[in-house]
């Protein structure tokens, strides 16, 4: 048998499975996150004690052990290295992806796929934009239009008593749900776990179920502090 | 049944190609697709122009030598091959824009002819098992379970005829190495190479230049032969299981 040429042989991880990998793993990363977030944000229902205290246990996790926030920014820098990560695998499949095709069809259906799939990257560099924001927003108080306020309550129900703000946030998580109903069953694809049919279902139900259920809690916090039901 | 087609006229790899246009009159709907391309180039030829060129070989769904883009459908409406689509599918009147696969690891060749070389040679890199040859063995020697042999059979279908890639919005061919990794994989005649051949036809596929697989499931969709994603998590866990010494 003729044998060919093996190909100039790339690292295992920079192969296009590697970085799917890559993706899945740190996306999974950021789903146990929002789920955690999501949760936390629940707080505010319980008036300004349980949620300032909430903030303040955030920070004092793990003392004495760990400093003063010392928690939070070890958390911190593996949610920036898991970002930096998924972004790196996504920019670098996407222009692969692009190379693989460089004549388009002129005529093209998109006969299987869901919005969902079909969104990921520009719903990608959305919630990229969004998290910038957010981080300006509500972590380094550098976009302000809430004024300078005494405390973490005061700082979210002052905000999310503006309309367009609350716009800002629901068009983000809907962004959000659209990359969770997508991306939770392809990582769980792209490792591998969805080899049968019943897995495969499975892992599509639990999509839909995450997707739909980490939305859901973060929209109700800022609906709930715009119609007055909080404040 | 009178049909416009619009189709993708390329004279060589390097040539600038177009869509041209032409008017097929009287077709009858029972004349399979690649039959109503016969009448349109024996119209040409007839005329001293240059006929369409298109492949075919079995024209009975199981060689894969067909596969061409009908109005932005991999081997058009219908789950079968090209060669097997028949022209009552269509409406009458209809128009009909008929283009190559379009993927950079399958360059045009001509028209709608396109080289799915690219294929073979992930094939060579891992698609098959070393086995002595000469007395065959007897055909109870290695027992193989039903589910095992089953799924086997299922990832064997694929004719490697491309539509997978084709329809693809990255131009990955994982649904195709899914089912060849899956089809060896299963059975004890595949095990020894299991690793390196995950390995290597990743590797070559890559190299090829097919992008990879988003999880989307156009593939799946446009596999005449209905080979399902879940070829594509064995592929993932095969070479994760295979990178970290698992396999
Ligand atoms: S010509 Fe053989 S499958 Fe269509």
């Amino acid at each position: 048998m003729a044998t060919s040429t093996l190909p100039a042989s790339t690292p295992a991880v920079r192969s296009s499975i590697g970085l799917k990998l890559l993706m899945a793993g740190s996306g999974l990363l950021f789903v146990f996150y929002v789920l955690a977030h999501a949760y936390g944000n629940l707080m505010v229902l319980g008036g300004p004690d349980a949620f300032n205290n909430y903030a303040h246990h955030l920070r004092t996790l793990g003392e004495p052990m760990l400093p003063y926030s010392g928690f939070l920014w070890v958390f911190r820098l593996v949610l920036i290295a898991a970002l930096a990560l998924h972004v790196y695998a996504a920019l670098t499949l996407w222009g692969r992806a692009n190379g693989a095709r460089s004549t388009k069809y002129a005529v093209k259906k998109a006969a299987a796929s869901s919005l969902a799939s079909r969104t990921m990257r520009f719903g990608g560099i959305a919630l990229l934009l969004f998290v910038i924001f957010h981080l300006l927003h509500l972590t380094t108080h550098t976009i302000r239009p809430q004024g300078e306020q005494p405390t973490p309550y005061a700082n979210v129900v002052n905000s999310f008593d503006k309309w367009w703000l609350v716009l800002i946030y629901a068009v983000a998580v809907i962004a959000l749900a659209f990359h969770l109903h997508h991306g939770i069953w392809s990582a769980a694809q792209t490792l591998g776990w969805t080899s049968t049919t019943a897995a495969r279902r499975n892992a599509k139900f639990l999509a839909h179920f995450i997707g739909s259920l980490v939305p859901t809690a973060f929209l109700i916090p800022p609906l709930c502090i715009l119609f007055g039901i909080v404040d | 049944m009178n049909l416009t087609l619009k189709i993708w006229r390329q004279d060589g790899p390097t040539a600038r190609g177009e869509l041209v246009t032409y008017q097929v009159p009287d077709i009858s709907p029972d004349m399979s697709f690649l039959e109503m391309l016969d009448v349109l180039n024996e119209r040409l030829n007839a005329e001293g122009k240059e006929p369409v060129a298109f492949d075919s070989d079995c024209r009975e769904g199981i060689c894969g030598m067909c596969g061409l883009m009908i109005s932005g459908d991999a081997h058009g409406p219908e789950k079968t091959t090209t060669c097997q689509l028949h022209m009552r599918s269509f409406k009458d009147g209809e128009t009909i824009t008929i283009e190559p696969w379009r993927a950079t690891a399958f360059p045009v060749l001509r028209d709608l002819v396109v080289d799915r070389t690219a294929f073979d040679r992930i094939i060579q890199a891992g698609g098959f098992i070393s086995a002595n040859t000469g007395a065959a063995p007897k055909a109870e020697a290695i027992l193989v379970p039903k589910e095992n042999a089953d799924r086997a059979f299922m990832a064997a279908e694929c004719i490697g005829c491309g539509a997978c890639v084709a329809a693809c919005p990255n131009a990955s061919g994982m649904l195709f190495m899914g089912a060849k990794v899956t089809h060896l994989g299963e059975l004890p005649q595949g095990q020894p190479e299991r690793a390196q051949r995950v390995a290597a036809m990743v590797a070559t596929h890559d190299a090829e230049g097919f992008g990879g697989c988003t999880n989307i499931g156009e593939c799946s969709h446009a596999c005449p032969k209905g080979i399902p994603l879940d070829v594509i998590s064995q592929l993932n866990a095969d070479m994760r299981k295979a990178k970290s010494g698992r396999l």
